[in-house]
């Protein structure tokens, strides 16, 4: 499809660096599918949903600063909902992000309670002022928190939060946020990694499954349409943790 | 599938059908996936003598009956890119390199530095400056390139064409002086789609290149007109998405046929168009041989 012309309707600034734009048209996505946003003159990137309406912002680089550069009545281009999106399983469920990874997770979280799922939430976030959508989780259902400073909750990376809980109780598991992290997290529920749907974060040109950008090593995983949202035993077999790929196709290693 | 199987530009392939350049090619990963879906060989994404990350999106368009792209070349350069060759080895069928140049000496140097088993040279990307169709609309250019990296592979040479001139045939000819095993044709046709909201190029190159079912006539008539005049192959490609396609193209005159755009729809397209070319080969009780350029002996 062509770039639906979209207006920013308002602009809510979720803490220093983080935005939520709600767009009018609004769609109807799988939470966990992603619209591929143009923001004109600059580039075209990849975000999830965070509202039917609406997606959450870090500003990062050239195309997210250029997209804060935006308020009400300016417009953006849009492609989607693309990708695969969660899928909902079971009766009690499990979210687990990471920094601006709790965007997608809290839309997927209120559809989960409209279908009469029980939802836990475990976020985490670099330190107090970084918390985002604290009020939504908490309408959700338990939520504990973790600061990497310990200036608020659990003092530690989300991960360590894990152990306040019983992964193993829940039926389906939910992850989204930096990939260290993720990966974590993924290896402190061992066993249980068929249960965990992750989304995940490879470089997204086309978003139609044709440039090859996106794929996974070794089984060349399309992440844009065949995912963006995997399973955990499948990215335990894949590069996920160790490596993604830039624009140009070079292997960049993780940090850890 | 032995019905299928046999000689296309100098390998031998276990069947016609081919992935396209630059699609899903990127990796040794997805190319060695397109190799066991069912594609007779792989064609790899277009790789340079330097990294390059490419346009700025939007990088593509989907438009009425076909997709625009601007990709602009994205590539880790061939200095990295063998063991991506490798790993797409794995998949048991022939991998070729595409590779792009400024001028013939940067050609020999990626085509020097890469194993492939065949090198398909992209004189026809038409969104790269001073790449692909730039250099590849010029016949001198088309052949000094083509003889320069025969001379430094002992492997097959294929020519990308472009289709942006006024006369395709000519530069098969220069592709064939130069020592081509045979030319593909077509690279996409140059196009561009506005917002008419804003006025502005939807493209972050602002133009780029139409592929899919719009530009299949384009592209067949561009392989009839090559394969009655070349005496090398052609390799066609340009809006095939089903048997029916392939084997027009092959009527047309094309010894093999690449798919691109219609990998969109997933890695099955290289299962249903080989499966269907073997039952109308059947059907008719025809060969590929026998098949291939029917259209121009019809009275
Ligand atoms: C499916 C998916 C959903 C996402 N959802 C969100 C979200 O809800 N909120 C959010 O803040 N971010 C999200 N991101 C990440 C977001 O796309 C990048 O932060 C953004 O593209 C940065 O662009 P930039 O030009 O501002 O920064 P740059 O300076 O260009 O890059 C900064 C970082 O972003 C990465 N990046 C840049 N372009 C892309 C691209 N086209 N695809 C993937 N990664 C890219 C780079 O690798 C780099 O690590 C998502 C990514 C994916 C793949
Ligand atoms: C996203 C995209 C990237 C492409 N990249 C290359 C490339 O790197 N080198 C090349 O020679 N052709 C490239 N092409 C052109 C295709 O190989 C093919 O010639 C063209 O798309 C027509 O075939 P199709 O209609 O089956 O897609 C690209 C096409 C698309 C759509
Ligand atoms: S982004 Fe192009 S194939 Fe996934």
């Amino acid at each position: 499809m062509r770039p639906v012309n979209a207006v920013i309707r308002e602009v809510a600034e979720e803490n220093p660096t983080v935005r939520t734009f709600r767009f009018d048209p609004s769609f109807d996505p799988v939470p966990g599918q992603y619209l591929m946003v143009w923001v004109r003159g600059t580039d075209e990137v990849p975000m999830g949903f965070s509202y039917r309406d609406g997606i959450t912002v870090q500003s990062l680089g050239e195309a997210t600063e250029a997209l804060f550069g935006l308020g009400p009545g300016d417009s953006v281009g849009l492609r989607g909902p693309l990708g695969n999106g969660f899928d909902l399983v079971g009766d009690r469920i499990l979210l687990v992000g990471g920094g601006v990874g709790a965007a997608p997770l809290a839309l997927l979280g209120e559809r989960a309670r409209e279908d009469g799922l029980e939802v836990t939430s475990l976020m985490g976030f670099r330190c107090r002022s970084d918390l985002i959508f604290r009020s939504r989780f908490e309408k959700m259902g338990d939520l504990v928190i973790t600061t990497d400073d310990g200036s608020e909750g659990v003092c530690g990376r989300a991960s360590v939060g894990l152990e306040r809980l019983d992964p193993g109780s829940y039926d389906q598991i939910y992850l989204c946020g930096p990939e260290p992290m993720m990966i974590d997290v993924i290896r402190r529920c061992h066993g249980s990694e068929s249960k965990i749907q992750a989304s995940i974060n490879r470089y997204i040109k086309c978003g139609m499954g044709v440039c090859g950008s996106c794929c996974l090593d070794p089984e060349g995983i399309r992440v844009c349409v065949e995912g963006p949202v995997i399973r955990a035993d499948r990215l335990l077999e894949s590069e996920f943790g160790r490596y993604k790929r830039g624009p140009s196709g070079l292997k960049e290693y993780c940090g850890r | 599938m032995a019905i299928l199987s046999g000689a296309v530009g100098g390998l031998v392939l276990r069947n016609p059908v081919m992935l396209a350049a630059g699609i899903l090619g990127t990796t040794g990963s997805s190319l060695r996936r397109a190799a066991r879906a069912g594609a007779g060989c792989v064609v790899t994404k277009s790789v340079g003598a330097t990294p390059r990350e490419g346009h700025p999106g939007p990088v593509v368009v989907q438009v009425e009956g076909g997709l625009l792209n601007a990709m602009g070349l994205p590539n880790p350069s061939y200095k990295i890119f063998q063991e991506d060759i490798d790993l797409a080895r794995q998949g048991g069928v022939p991998v070729v390199a595409s590779i792009f140049g400024d001028g013939p000496e940067e050609f020999a140097e990626v085509a020097s530095g890469l194993d492939a088993d065949c090198f398909e040279l992209n004189l026809s990307c038409p969104h790269a400056e001073r790449y692909g169709s730039e250099i590849g609309c010029e016949p001198s250019n088309v052949e000094d390139i083509t003889r320069a990296v025969k001379k430094n592979v002992d492997v097959p040479v294929w020519v990308k064409l472009t289709p942006n001139v006024a006369d395709i045939v000519s530069l098969g000819k220069a592709a064939q002086r130069g020592g081509a095993d045979a030319v593909v044709a077509i690279n996409t046709l140059k196009a561009m789609a506005i917002d008419v909201e804003t006025g502005r190029p939807i493209l972050g190159n602002r133009f780029g290149g139409l592929s899919g079912p719009a530009i299949k006539p384009v592209a067949i008539r561009c392989v009839f007109d090559l394969s009655a005049t070349l005496e090398v192959p052609v390799i066609g490609v340009g809006g095939i998405s089903s048997w029916e396609d392939a084997a027009e193209m092959i009527l047309a005159g094309a010894q093999g046929v690449q798919v691109g755009t219609a990998l969109a729809g997933g890695y099955g397209i290289f299962g249903e168009i080989t499966a269907g070319l073997e039952h109308y080969l059947v059907r008719k009780g025809l060969t590929l041989m026998e098949l291939r350029g029917a259209a121009g002996r019809t009275p």
